[in-house]
């Protein structure tokens, strides 16, 4: 493992992580077998998992370009916080909205059927 | 990023190549590199939050319009986003070669591995260019400039066939055209970035003693590649 340099010595920039071919090789195989994977299980009619699954898929392909092509496994794990921080915060973002947005899916549908019959 | 050297260190002699490289406000290049890298990792970071908004709008009218969801999905060709994933993933490898190749000062390797990257970029816009103009040239725009035309109607599945298109069709693809629109123009900042790289490689700039560069705008080009990861199910495989 002569590419894992981390002499202390050396220039700074030595002492980072050079990723081996293997694992980029690896890594991109493994994104492309997902994305076959999205793309087969989205024929497959699976009601409301459909979305959840396809996320599911989305979120490990996310991981792993994160992981090993934007070398977070092998970096300070200050790096980590800052990415995970923000994905948390978006994920509440998203999360609270739908949350607004469900409750009030009765109204909505009360308010329409009650306009329709005038309107046609 | 700093083209500049600035007299660091009273010129001395002994100095490293690289630290023509190194800017006047910095003690170290490990101070430096180490100060680029939280830099860029808080600007991905808002770029996440950036395009979380979008991701909202996309799950409020999902949610309440799923059928029309379910509808204008018929009007992307899935082959067309899975081909640009693989475009996408592609150029991911060649940026995380580049930065790989000036970690180890193989200038041959890093100049090749960026124009692949930039190559890739391009070709990801190229795809994106025939999707767009097929479906404005059949009418499919957003908002309320969204008539389908009568030919692009007659490829949607028999099932759909005389159905009249829902009458909030361009809402769907406001959305679409937001998310991809942004994306997009993401990946032409990232061309513009390589094509920098390019020179400054061509130049001889980067090594292992200096590479940062390189790695900040790999760390964004993974960024854009991420984003598609997502958008790529939720828009073409509803």
């Amino acid at each position: 493992m002569t590419e894992h340099s981390r002499s202390a010595a050396a220039s700074p920039e030595h002492a980072a992580h050079v990723m081996p071919p293997s694992v980029l090789l690896g890594t991109a195989a493994t994104l492309m077998v997902l994305t076959v994977l999205t793309v087969a299980t989205s024929r497959i009619d699976l009601g409301e998992w459909n979305v959840v699954l396809a996320l599911a898929i989305a979120c490990t392909k996310a991981a792993l370009v994160a992981l090993f092509f934007m070398h977070l496994k092998y970096e300070n794990r200050f790096q980590l916080v800052v990415l995970v921080s923000a994905v948390v915060f978006a994920a509440l973002f998203v999360s609270f909205v739908m949350f607004d947005t469900i409750q009030y899916q009765p109204d909505i549908r009360a308010a329409e059927t009650q306009v329709q019959p005038k309107g046609s | 990023m700093s083209d500049h050297a600035s007299g660091h260190g009273g010129g001395s002699a002994a100095a490293a190549p690289e630290e023509r490289f190194l800017a006047h406000h910095f003690p170290t290049m490990q101070a430096q590199s180490d100060t680029s890298k939280l830099g860029i990792w808080l600007f991905l970071g808002s770029e996440v939050l950036f395009f979380s908004g979008l991701f909202v709008a996309y799950g409020v009218y999902r949610a309440n319009h799923y059928a029309l969801f379910h509808y204008a999905h018929n009007f992307l060709d899935w082959r067309m986003g899975a081909l640009n994933t693989v475009v996408l993933v592609g150029s991911s490898v060649s940026a995380a070669w580049s930065v790989r190749c000036a970690q180890l000062g193989q200038r041959r390797g890093l100049r090749i591995s960026l124009l692949i990257t930039l190559l890739l970029a391009g070709m990801f816009l190229v795809v994106k260019y025939f999707e767009y103009s097929h479906k404005l040239h059949n009418g499919i725009a957003w908002g309320a400039a969204c008539h389908p035309s009568k030919e692009i109607l007659a490829t949607l599945p028999a099932a759909l066939q005389g159905v009249p298109p829902p009458k909030d069709l361009g809402t769907f693809f406001s959305i679409y055209y937001l998310m991809t629109g942004l994306h997009g123009i993401h990946v032409l900042v990232g061309m513009g970035l390589y094509v920098w790289l390019i020179r400054r490689a061509g130049r001889g700039d980067f090594g292992p003693g200096y590479y940062v560069p390189v790695d900040s705008v790999a760390l964004y080009w993974h960024l854009v590649d991420m984003i598609w990861i997502f958008l790529f199910p939720l828009l073409y495989l509803i």
